[in-house]
Formats: structure tokens, C-alpha cells, sequence
């Protein structure tokens, strides 16, 4: 199985779908974390912690990066691959086909969409979170709404949260990624079983109502914990601005 | 009826197209849109001017040899049937009918709108066969085979190898009709012996020949004549990466 | 110079011929087969299977054929199935009862040793399908299952769905790939074979065009093989594909090859009627659906007439104002009797003015009694793909109103006379498939034109024409550098040059259809003395006209529809008359051949074995010479010839 992953054009498939799979499970694994802060800051703060500058955090972070960077890599070379073969000279006319979703003929914007978005996302947590902590800096360096300086720990998440939702603006912008992410999974996750050879007339309309509720889900789930930070944000920071960790 | 065509003219392989239009008039709604540029062609003779090159033969919907993407749809706006069933009652009277060959990379236009699909050959020639000899076989009775499976396996042969699959695929994929020929005989016993080697070596030569990488959009099955389903791509990649694997 | 015609038939009892000959015949060692070289024409069931036999045996095989694929061949278009003599229905079926059914359906103008091999290896062709993973239908059971056909009495065709000849044609097309693929065979796709060479008096190759660039190419061989199919668009409208022809068989003839029985044409009874003046081609319904379908005109005028206006719909009518006329003539056999004789029955009643449709030239095909007895599901399921096709093409509803169908031209039993060997009079040139005549004599049944092109491509030709190879095996490889090959090529260029010369008004279709209803109205479904005399002046000066008022457009050296359908009509032109001076001499009527004046009481086809017994062979003499015929009499020894009944 030297270099099928690489060389063949379903051997390519199975990468986008195998790290698609995990990049999905990743997802609703965050998801489900945030979603803690709803119902205690204190809790969500303590994942943070838990996922701090630790080995094990660090290794999942790593994999995670080379999940993002290889389904990022492979999806430009299939696209690459596709314009190709596509051949130069291009239809004047087409057509939305029946039965066939726009989401499915635009993956590669979508994702690249879902990819500025989680940019954004790392400059706004990460770089403050975990990065923060590998440099062993202690504390990391934000403004308040009033324009003072302020400090935290860099497990100090739940503020972090709310502090970043209390503009409106960023919430916007998550809103649209959430969006493009929702688009991106309803094709992408019942994609990622046929591509993997996991599907049939039978399991079509299951698997794509699969993908429609995984979706959905991880839209609102993420959705929701922006726009309660974002109502909440001043009780929330309040509430956190004097946290220390427990650990 | 009456209706303005915009018809893809190209000389030779080597010469770049165009559009040209052409108006054919007093058309009978029973004509078929074959006859209808039949019709236009004895014109063209009759004024001097070279008529326009299809492909066609049998005009019953099953020599898979006419193609002709109009107005961006490939084989015509009708769902299930090829461009020779296609009647001009589903044209509106005094519309403007955009006709142009097949695009893409693996099918050069040889002329006009005829192209050259010599590359489903040669995709059915690396392995897209039993290998049995003439008379060195069993009685046809001798395996039994469930209804279900033949009939499935007939579903996938109905295939007719026109290539509106890789014609209409956003990605110039050729799965559909890979998959085709794969899962037609890996539902029958006597295909099943030299199943791996046949989608290993069916899938390379696809490759090899330019074709591009399926993305599970659905143009191709929405768009076959013979409605052949996408759930042969998921057999197809199930056969190649259990082959795969086992290398 | 008459043929001296030796059909070769081995001699002993029916059932051992095909064996005795065989032992009889000699074989090419494997180390010589390599040295030997094989042309094959045309990629249907015939072609395809032989030249994946060929290329399996070790021979370097050529294969050409003039679509974009050897799978696009006509033979795919076939629906309802093929016959074989399993006997899995337990419905005492045999060979003997196959051979015997094809004989009697050619109305006994057919070779008995050949058909009896037919029915004979017809069992191979099925296990042989199977093995190459055709998915034929099957019972639950998980054996493959039959249906009944047109002529016979029990069920004995096999069957993938209405794509039969699609799947069988797959299955040969997979083989050629495998040779392909191996090195054995190397396929000339977009290639019209123009010329046949004849060099010594014998096949030595052929002069093939690209279809493409229009080169004009020499291919050399130590056989050629004809596998072209039939000449039905001579008729212009027929069920034939529009590239199907009879140009390849008609090079042959030129060349010396006799042309034997070529007025047999079948007429087959379940087609869509025709629509207007600009259709290009008629498309067949499948056979089958006489199984379950049943075919009626109204018994009353005022009721045809309410039905052309459109006043009153078909299925408005009475049960008891209905006429079953097939039911009603043949209480046997019903809608099943052969194809010829429901053609013929049809073309009756609208000829007495029952005819449903505007032309007149209709009658029904009701499943209105098959949904009530088996269900609408059923009947979907049986010929779902067949009624959504016609829904499709008419826009009316088959599972409401009756399809409305009439005869029409599909398939012609006349061909390249060939021996037992399936060599023509040209040593070296074996015909196979439709392109010869052997098997089918005056009649062909339903799911027996499959059989016959698999049977000859794999399991015959192989063996036979080792036989003639055996004595090349010191021959060297075939120069193409001779005067023979120079000659064929420059008469070819010579040809075209001559059809660009002409620069008159009328397109290649204007003149071929005009031919064609001249064919259809004169040399058709019924013949007479007269209509045939017609005929054959009409024809003579349609020839001229073409040859001085022919509209030729574009170049010789690019790809050039015009030109390629120009090329055909030039033999069109002139086989259209072969037709007709075959009809004329032929003074009875048997099987697809129907002259009005030899008809029984009932007005069934009246035969006169004592003066016809025979099959017409022509010799070509030029042009505008009248050719010139030679009888290969057919000897019954084993079957008594009878009037056909299909009535008890």
C-alpha cells in the first residue's frame, strides 16, 4: 500500500474522507466543550486547563494541525487535478444539475472560507491560549472594552470567550464561518462514506440526513455560545475577570 | 416550430472553435432534435456549406455513440434519455438552443461537435473483462446467482459508455463509468475472481489517461441517460481500497 | 461464368455433421498461428466474438469498424433476447425442436446442416455469456430465466432485461478487450473498410478509409472475415442504426463474391409508425411484447374513423367491436406467430381500411388485458423501459391507450452466400453473422439473430477457417506493395474523386430517400411482377440521376459524413436493384418474400418447392449489366417440407 494514498485518484479520496472524519469529530468535540460555558464558566475554564501546554494536548494539537494541513493540501490538489482535466475550453452554458447540491460543486470555496475563518479563530484563542502557554509566558495581554489593559491566564477561556464575543463584529464574522462550515458538512459528511466505499441506494437518504443533522448541529452549537457570550459578555466578564486556575 | 441554434463549429482537432447560429424553421413537434439537425444538415448541403459533424448511430438510445451537451445539459433538459430520444416538443418555440460537444480534457473534439472518446476503451481494456476463453466455460446454470444480485448487476451494465458522465462532471471524472463496469461484475461470481485486479488496474489506466477525481457531487447520475447510480462509485472505491490494502 | 457452387455440407446423419466435420478439418499449430494474419470487418456480436476467438487461438488479428467504438454496433440494439435449446423450462425443448422451429420459420429456405449447427452450439453461447459475466435474468431461485418468442412454442430465450443484445454485445466487447489488451487483436475504430483485395483469386486484404483524416489505408491479411451486418437502409427508413450498411457485402460482390438471396428482408411487425416526411429512422418495440400484448384494429369503420379524427379514444372501444385479427387467423400461435406472418397480416387490414392512425398505416398493441390479469406492476417490470421509450417518442401513455404500431424493415436474411466453412466464393473471404445468408432462409425467428452472429464469431469461424489457414502456413507475411493493393486503392480514390466531380443539386438523403420509397412501395412487404419491373427502371435512372446530379460538400482528406454516406449509397443504388431482380425470379412467396400473386385462399405465402427450392446466388457483371445467377439447391433430407401453419 506503498503510495495509493497519493497516486490514485480514490486512494486521494479516502485522505480528504479520512481526515474530514476526524476533523469532524474534532469539531464536535469542541462543540460539546464550549458549550460547557453556557452552563459553567468554571467548568470550561478547567478543559482549558486540561488542554494547556501538556503533553498530551500538545501531541492532539499537532495531529490536528497536520489533519487540517493535509485535507487543506489534498483538496488543492485534487481541485488542481479537476480544472485539469476539465479541459481547457469550458462549457458556455451550465446548469445547477437536479438533485445536485451547490455545496457539493463548491467544497474548495467553502473551505477555504472555513479556513480564513479558523485563522481568524487561532489569532483570537489559540494564540492566546495554548501558544501563550508553550512560550511560558503567563499571562496574556488583552484590552477591555474601556480601552484598559488587561490581563489573564491563559486558561482563563471563559473570559477570553466573552470578552472576544462582546464585539459584534466578531460575532458576525463566526456567523458566516459557522455558516460556510454548515454548507461544507452537508456534503462533506456523507461524502466522506462514499468516498470511503460506505454507502448505497439504500443509505443515501440516511446518510445525507446525517450529514443535514451533524451539520445543523454543530452550527447551532457553536452559534448558540456566540451569540449568548455576546449577550452575556459584561455578566460573563464579571464573573471571570478575577479567576485563577484550581489545578 | 421554429428555432435559432448556436452550434459549437470546429473544424479539426487542431482548429480553435466557434459559435456559429443558424435558424431552422417548420420543425413538427414529433421531430426528434437528431432529425431536427438532420434537417439543418441537408440545408447546409444544399446551400454549399459543410453540414455540422455528430456523432450518432442508432437513434434508439442504446449505441451510447451520440453526446451533444444542449443548453447545458448533457443529452438535452429531459432526465433518462440520450440526445436521439430527446423531441422537439420539450424545446420552446423560438427559443435559441446552445449546442456544443463534449468538454473535456480526456475527450478532444475531433470536429464540430464529434469527440474522441477512445479513452473509455482504453479504460475497458486494461481490465474491464472476464477472462475467460471461448468454451473453456461451465454450464450457465452451473452457479446459481440471486435475483437481487443480477438484477443489481444489470442496473450497472445498462451503462452505454456515451460519456455524458465525464462530460457533465465539474471535475472531468470518469467514475460513473468506471464504477459502472466494476460493479456489474463484481455482483456476479464470475467476475468477483479477478475483482481487485480489475479496479486496481481500471482505476490507474483513469487516472493515467487525465480523467479527473470524483467529489460525490451526483452531476454524473443526475445526467445519465441510463440513470446509473452513484452507489457504484461507492462499490467501485470499496473494491479498489480492499484491494489496496491487501497489497 | 456461372458459380460452381460446393456448399461443403459434410455428409452422415444431421446430428453428427458438425462433429464429423470437425474431426474432418484441419488445424493450425499454435507456433504457426502467430505467423498468421486475420482481418475482421465490423464489431457486432459477430465480429467481435470472432475476433476475440481469433486472438485467443494466437492469430494477429485487425478489427475494424466505422463508430467511434467496437461497442456501439448494431447488434446492441437488439431487446427481447436469444434462443437456446436448454431446455431449462422442461418444456421439451431441444435441438432437434430449435433447429426444427428456424427451419420452418425460414419457410425451408435455409441450408439443414447449417441451422441444425446453430441450434447445436446454441447451448455454448449461453454458458459462454454467463461466464463473461453477462447478466442475463433470473428466477429466484437464482437460474436463469426464459421467455417465449415469436414462432415457438416454448420458452426458450434468454434474456437481460429489453437490452439483450446490449449485454451480449458488452460481453463480446469485453473479450475483444482482453485481446486487445493481450496484443492478440489491434482494433482500426473511425475506419470504413472500402475495398476488398483479391489477388491470385484470393482475399488478401482490404482498403480501408480513416474516417477521421480521410487517409486511405492498405491493410493485408491471410483472411478477411465480413462481419457487417445487414444492408436494411437500403430501405432508408428501418430499424437499422443510421450508420449500418451493406457497402462492405457489396465490395465483396463487386470483387466476385456471390450475393445470394437478397430479396429476403424482414419485416418486423411491432415498430412505431411512422410520424411525417422528415423522420430519419423507425424504431423497433420489442418482440416480446407480443407476449403479453395483444393486437387489434376495430372491427367497425365508423370506429376507425372516430379514432384518426380523435372523437373517440381506443380504449373507448368495445370489447366486442374489437378484431384480434391474429388471434381471430392463427388461434395457435396468437400474437406469436412469426414475424413476417403478423407483418403481413397487419399490413392486410390497414390495406382493407382499418388502419388507426391518420396514415392508415397502424394497428393496436393493447396490454389493457395483461394489466388486468397480472397487475400494472408486472407488466412495469417486464417492459417498464420499453413503454417509458414509447411514451417518450409519441407522448401517449401505453399503460392507458394502446401503443400504436406497424411493420417495418429490420433485418435481411440475404447476404454473402457462404459454405458450410462460412467461405464465400472467394477464397480467404469468410462472411459471418447477418452479412451472410446461411442460416435464416426466407424468415428469420425472434432472438435467433443473436445466436446466429455468437455462434458463427465464436464457436464456428474459429474452428473453420483454420481449415483454410492450415495451407498458409508458409506463406509470408501479406505485401500490401502490389499491383493488386495499388489497384484497389487508386479505384477507391478514383471513386471519390468522381463523386466530388459531379457537383450537382441533390443531397446524399434526397436521392436516398427517394430510393427508399421506391424500396418500400415497390420491393416490400408485398411484391408483385409489376411493382418489381417498376422497381428495378426506377432504380436504374435514380442511378443515373445521382451520377450526374449529386451535391458533395467538404474535402476527401478530413472527416466527412457527407462523403461516407455518399459512398454507401453508391451501392445502395445498385444493391436495390439486386433486390428487386431477386424478387422478380423468385415467383413465389415464402417467408419475408410475399408475391401477391402466389398466396394461398387465406392469403397465406404460397411456396413452389418444386421450382424454388433453392437459394439465388448473383455474380456481379458490372454496373448497368444484369448479374447473373447461379442455384445452390437445397436438399431436405431430414425435414418434410410443409405448408407453415401457425393456425393449429
Amino acid at each position: 500500500m506503498s503510495c495509493f494514498l497519493t497516486n490514485s485518484s480514490v486512494g486521494k479520496k479516502l485522505v480528504m474522507s479520512v481526515t474530514g472524519c476526524f476533523l469532524v469529530l474534532f469539531i464536535l468535540f469542541h462543540m460539546s466543550m464550549n458549550l460547557t460555558v453556557l452552563f459553567s464558566r468554571e467548568a470550561y475554564n478547567l478543559v482549558c486547563e486540561f488542554l494547556g501546554a501538556n503533553w498530551y494536548a500538545l501531541a492532539a494539537t499537532v495531529v490536528l494541525a497536520g489533519g487540517v494541513a493535509v485535507h487543506f493540501i489534498y483538496a488543492f490538489i485534487l481541485t488542481l487535478d479537476n480544472y485539469r482535466a476539465r479541459g481547457k475550453q469550458r462549457y458556455a452554458v451550465t446548469v445547477q444539475e437536479k438533485g445536485v447540491s451547490w455545496a457539493s460543486k463548491n467544497m474548495l470555496v467553502l473551505g477555504i472560507i472555513v479556513v480564513l475563518g479558523l485563522a481568524l479563530h487561532l489569532v483570537h484563542f489559540w494564540s492566546k491560549m495554548q501558544l501563550v502557554e508553550v512560550l511560558h509566558s503567563q499571562f496574556a495581554m488583552g484590552v477591555d472594552a474601556n480601552g484598559a489593559e488587561l490581563t489573564f491566564h491563559p486558561a482563563n477561556g471563559a473570559l477570553l470567550m466573552a470578552f472576544t464575543f462582546s464585539k459584534w463584529y466578531n460575532v458576525v464574522l463566526y456567523l458566516v464561518w459557522f455558516a460556510a462550515l454548515w454548507f461544507h458538512l452537508t456534503h462533506g459528511v456523507w461524502s466522506m462514506f462514499q468516498s470511503a466505499g460506505f454507502a448505497n441506494d439504500t443509505w443515501y437518504p440516511r446518510l445525507k440526513c446525517v450529514a443535514n443533522v451533524v451539520a445543523t448541529l454543530i452550527f447551532l452549537g457553536f452559534a448558540v455560545v456566540a451569540v449568548v457570550c455576546f449577550f452575556k459578555s459584561s455578566d460573563f466578564i464579571a464573573e471571570m475577570v478575577n479567576w485563577t486556575p484550581g489545578l | 416550430m421554429n428555432f435559432k441554434l448556436k452550434i459549437w463549429r470546429q473544424k479539426d482537432a487542431k482548429s480553435k472553435g466557434e459559435f456559429k447560429t443558424y435558424e431552422v424553421k417548420n420543425i413538427s413537434a414529433d421531430t426528434s432534435f437528431l432529425e431536427m439537425l438532420d434537417i439543418l444538415n441537408n440545408d447546409l448541403v444544399h446551400a454549399g456549406e459543410e453540414p455540422v459533424a455528430f456523432d450518432h448511430d442508432c437513434r434508439e438510445g442504446i449505441c451510447g455513440m451520440c453526446s451533444l451537451h444542449i443548453n447545458g445539459h448533457a443529452h438535452g433538459p429531459s432526465q433518462a434519455v440520450t440526445t436521439c430520444q430527446m423531441y422537439m416538443r420539450k424545446f420552446k418555440d423560438g427559443s435559441t438552443i446552445t449546442i456544443e460537444p463534449w468538454r473535456s480534457a480526456a475527450f478532444p473534439v475531433i470536429k464540430d461537435l464529434v469527440v474522441n472518446r477512445g479513452a473509455y476503451d482504453e479504460i475497458l481494456q486494461a481490465g474491464g473483462f472476464v477472462s475467460v476463453r471461448t468454451n473453456s466455460v461451465p454450464d450457465g446454470n452451473a452457479i446459481p446467482i440471486p435475483k437481487a444480485d443480477a438484477d443489481e448487476s444489470m442496473d450497472a451494465a445498462s451503462c452505454v459508455g456515451c460519456g455524458a458522465c465525464a462530460a457533465t462532471c465539474k471535475n472531468g471524472s470518469a467514475m460513473l463509468f468506471v464504477a459502472a463496469r466494476v460493479s456489474s461484475l463484481a455482483k456476479l461470481p464470475q467476475g468477483r475472481v479477478e475483482g481487485a485486479r480489475r479496479a486496481k488496474a481500471m482505476v490507474a489506466k483513469m487516472d493515467e489517461l487525465g480523467f479527473g477525481n470524483c467529489t460525490n457531487t451526483g452531476a454524473c447520475q443526475a445526467q445519465c441517460p441510463k440513470q446509473v447510480s452513484i452507489a457504484h462509485i461507492a462499490r467501485l472505491n470499496r473494491e479498489f481500497l480492499a484491494a489496496k490494502l491487501q497489497d | 461464368m456461372a458459380y460452381k457452387l460446393d456448399a461443403k455440407t459434410p455428409a452422415g446423419e444431421l446430428a453428427q455433421k458438425w462433429s464429423n466435420h470437425k474431426a474432418a478439418i484441419k488445424v493450425v499449430s499454435p507456433a504457426n498461428k502467430r505467423k498468421l494474419d486475420i482481418i475482421v470487418v465490423g464489431t457486432g456480436l459477430g465480429g467481435a466474438s470472432a475476433a476475440a476467438s481469433l486472438g485467443e487461438l494466437g492469430y494477429n488479428v485487425k478489427i475494424f469498424c466505422i463508430s467511434d467504438s467496437p461497442r456501439r454496433a448494431h447488434s446492441i440494439a437488439a431487446q427481447g433476447g436469444i434462443n437456446a435449446a436448454k431446455n431449462y423450462q422442461n418444456d421439451n425443448d431441444s435441438i432437434y425442436r430449435l433447429f426444427y422451429d428456424t427451419i420452418k420459420g425460414g419457410d425451408y429456405r435455409a441450408r439443414e446442416a447449417n441451422v441444425y449447427r446453430l441450434a447445436e452450439v446454441s447451448n455454448l453461447i449461453i454458458d459462454q455469456c454467463v461466464a463473461q459475466g453477462v447478466p442475463f435474468a433470473r428466477e429466484y431461485g437464482g437460474l436463469l430465466a426464459n421467455r417465449s418468442f415469436g414462432g415457438a412454442q416454448v420458452s426458450r430465450t434468454f434474456y437481460a432485461r429489453g437490452q439483450t443484445g446490449q449485454q451480449l454485445l458488452l460481453g463480446a466487447y469485453a473479450a475483444l478487450n482482453k485481446e486487445i489488451a493481450a496484443g492478440s487483436v489491434k482494433s482500426y475504430p473511425r475506419h470504413e473498410m472500402l475495398d476488398i483485395v483479391v489477388e491470385d483469386g484470393e482475399a488478401k486484404g482490404i482498403i480501408a478509409r480513416n474516417l477521421v483524416t480521410g487517409e486511405i489505408e492498405r491493410h493485408g491479411a491471410h483472411a478477411v472475415v465480413i462481419a457487417t451486418g445487414g444492408y436494411g437502409n437500403v430501405f432508408f427508413l428501418s430499424t437499422n442504426a443510421m450508420g449500418s450498411n451493406g457497402s462492405a457485402a457489396f465490395q465483396c460482390y463487386r470483387k466476385g463474391a456471390g450475393f445470394a438471396n437478397p430479396c429476403f428482408t424482414q419485416i418486423h411487425p411491432t415498430c412505431i409508425p411512422i410520424h411525417g416526411t422528415q423522420q430519419s429512422k423507425l424504431t423497433l418495440m420489442s418482440e416480446s411484447l407480443r407476449n403479453d400484448g395483444r393486437i387489434w384494429v376495430p372491427k367497425k369503420k365508423e370506429d376507425v374513423e372516430a379514432i384518426r379524427k380523435g372523437t373517440k379514444m381506443p380504449s373507448q372501444i368495445a370489447e366486442e367491436d374489437r378484431d384480434y385479427y391474429l388471434e381471430r387467423r392463427y388461434p395457435a400461435f396468437g400474437n406469436l406467430v412469426p414475424r413476417d406472418v403478423a407483418s403481413r397480416a397487419a399490413k392486410e387490414r390497414c390495406d382493407a381500411g382499418f388502419g388507426v392512425n391518420e396514415t392508415g398505416l397502424a394497428v393496436f398493441l393493447d396490454f389493457k388485458t395483461a394489466i388486468e390479469r397480472l397487475g400494472k406492476e408486472i407488466i412495469k417490470q417486464r417492459y417498464g423501459n420499453l413503454f417509458d421509450m414509447y411514451e417518450e417518442i409519441t407522448d401517449v401513455n401505453p399503460y392507458e391507450q394502446p401503443m400504436q404500431i406497424y411493420p417495418a424493415v429490420h433485418y435481411t436474411m440475404g447476404g454473402i452466400w457462404v459454405d458450410y466453412n462460412l467461405m464465400t466464393t472467394i477464397p480467404g473471404l469468410y462472411a459471418i453473422g447477418e452479412a451472410n445468408f446461411s442460416d435464416h432462409g426466407a424468415n428469420r425467428l425472434g432472438a435467433s439473430a443473436l445466436m446466429q452472429g455468437l455462434a458463427d464469431g465464436y464457436f464456428v469461424l474459429p474452428y473453420t477457417i483454420g481449415d483454410y489457414l492450415s495451407k498458409k502456413i508458409q506463406a509470408p507475411k501479406v505485401s500490401t506493395d502490389t499491383p493488386a493493393f495499388a489497384e484497389a486503392e487508386k479505384a477507391v480514390k478514383d471513386k471519390i474523386a468522381k463523386l466530388f466531380a459531379i457537383k450537382g443539386n441533390q443531397s446524399v438523403d434526397d436521392i436516398h430517400k427517394r430510393l427508399g420509397n421506391i424500396m418500400w412501395d415497390n420491393v416490400g412487404m408485398a411484391r408483385t411482377e409489376e411493382s418489381l419491373k417498376k422497381a428495378i427502371t426506377e432504380i436504374q435512372a435514380l442511378r443515373k440521376e445521382f451520377w450526374s446530379d449529386l451535391k458533395l460538400v467538404g474535402t476527401e482528406d478530413s472527416f466527412n459524413v457527407e462523403l461516407e454516406k455518399a459512398l454507401r449509397l453508391v451501392d445502395y443504388l445498385e444493391l436495390g436493384e439486386l433486390m428487386a431482380r431477386d424478387a422478380l425470379n423468385r415467383e413465389e412467396s415464402c417467408g419475408g418474400h410475399f408475391r401477391s400473386e402466389h398466396q394461398t385462399e387465406d392469403g397465406e405465402a404460397l411456396r413452389h418447392d418444386d421450382k424454388f427450392a433453392y437459394a439465388s446466388v448473383w455474380e456481379y457483371k458490372g454496373m448497368d449489366v444484369e448479374p447473373e445467377m447461379t442455384k445452390e439447391v437445397l436438399d431436405y433430407e431430414f425435414v418434410h417440407r410443409a405448408q407453415r401453419n401457425y393456425k393449429d
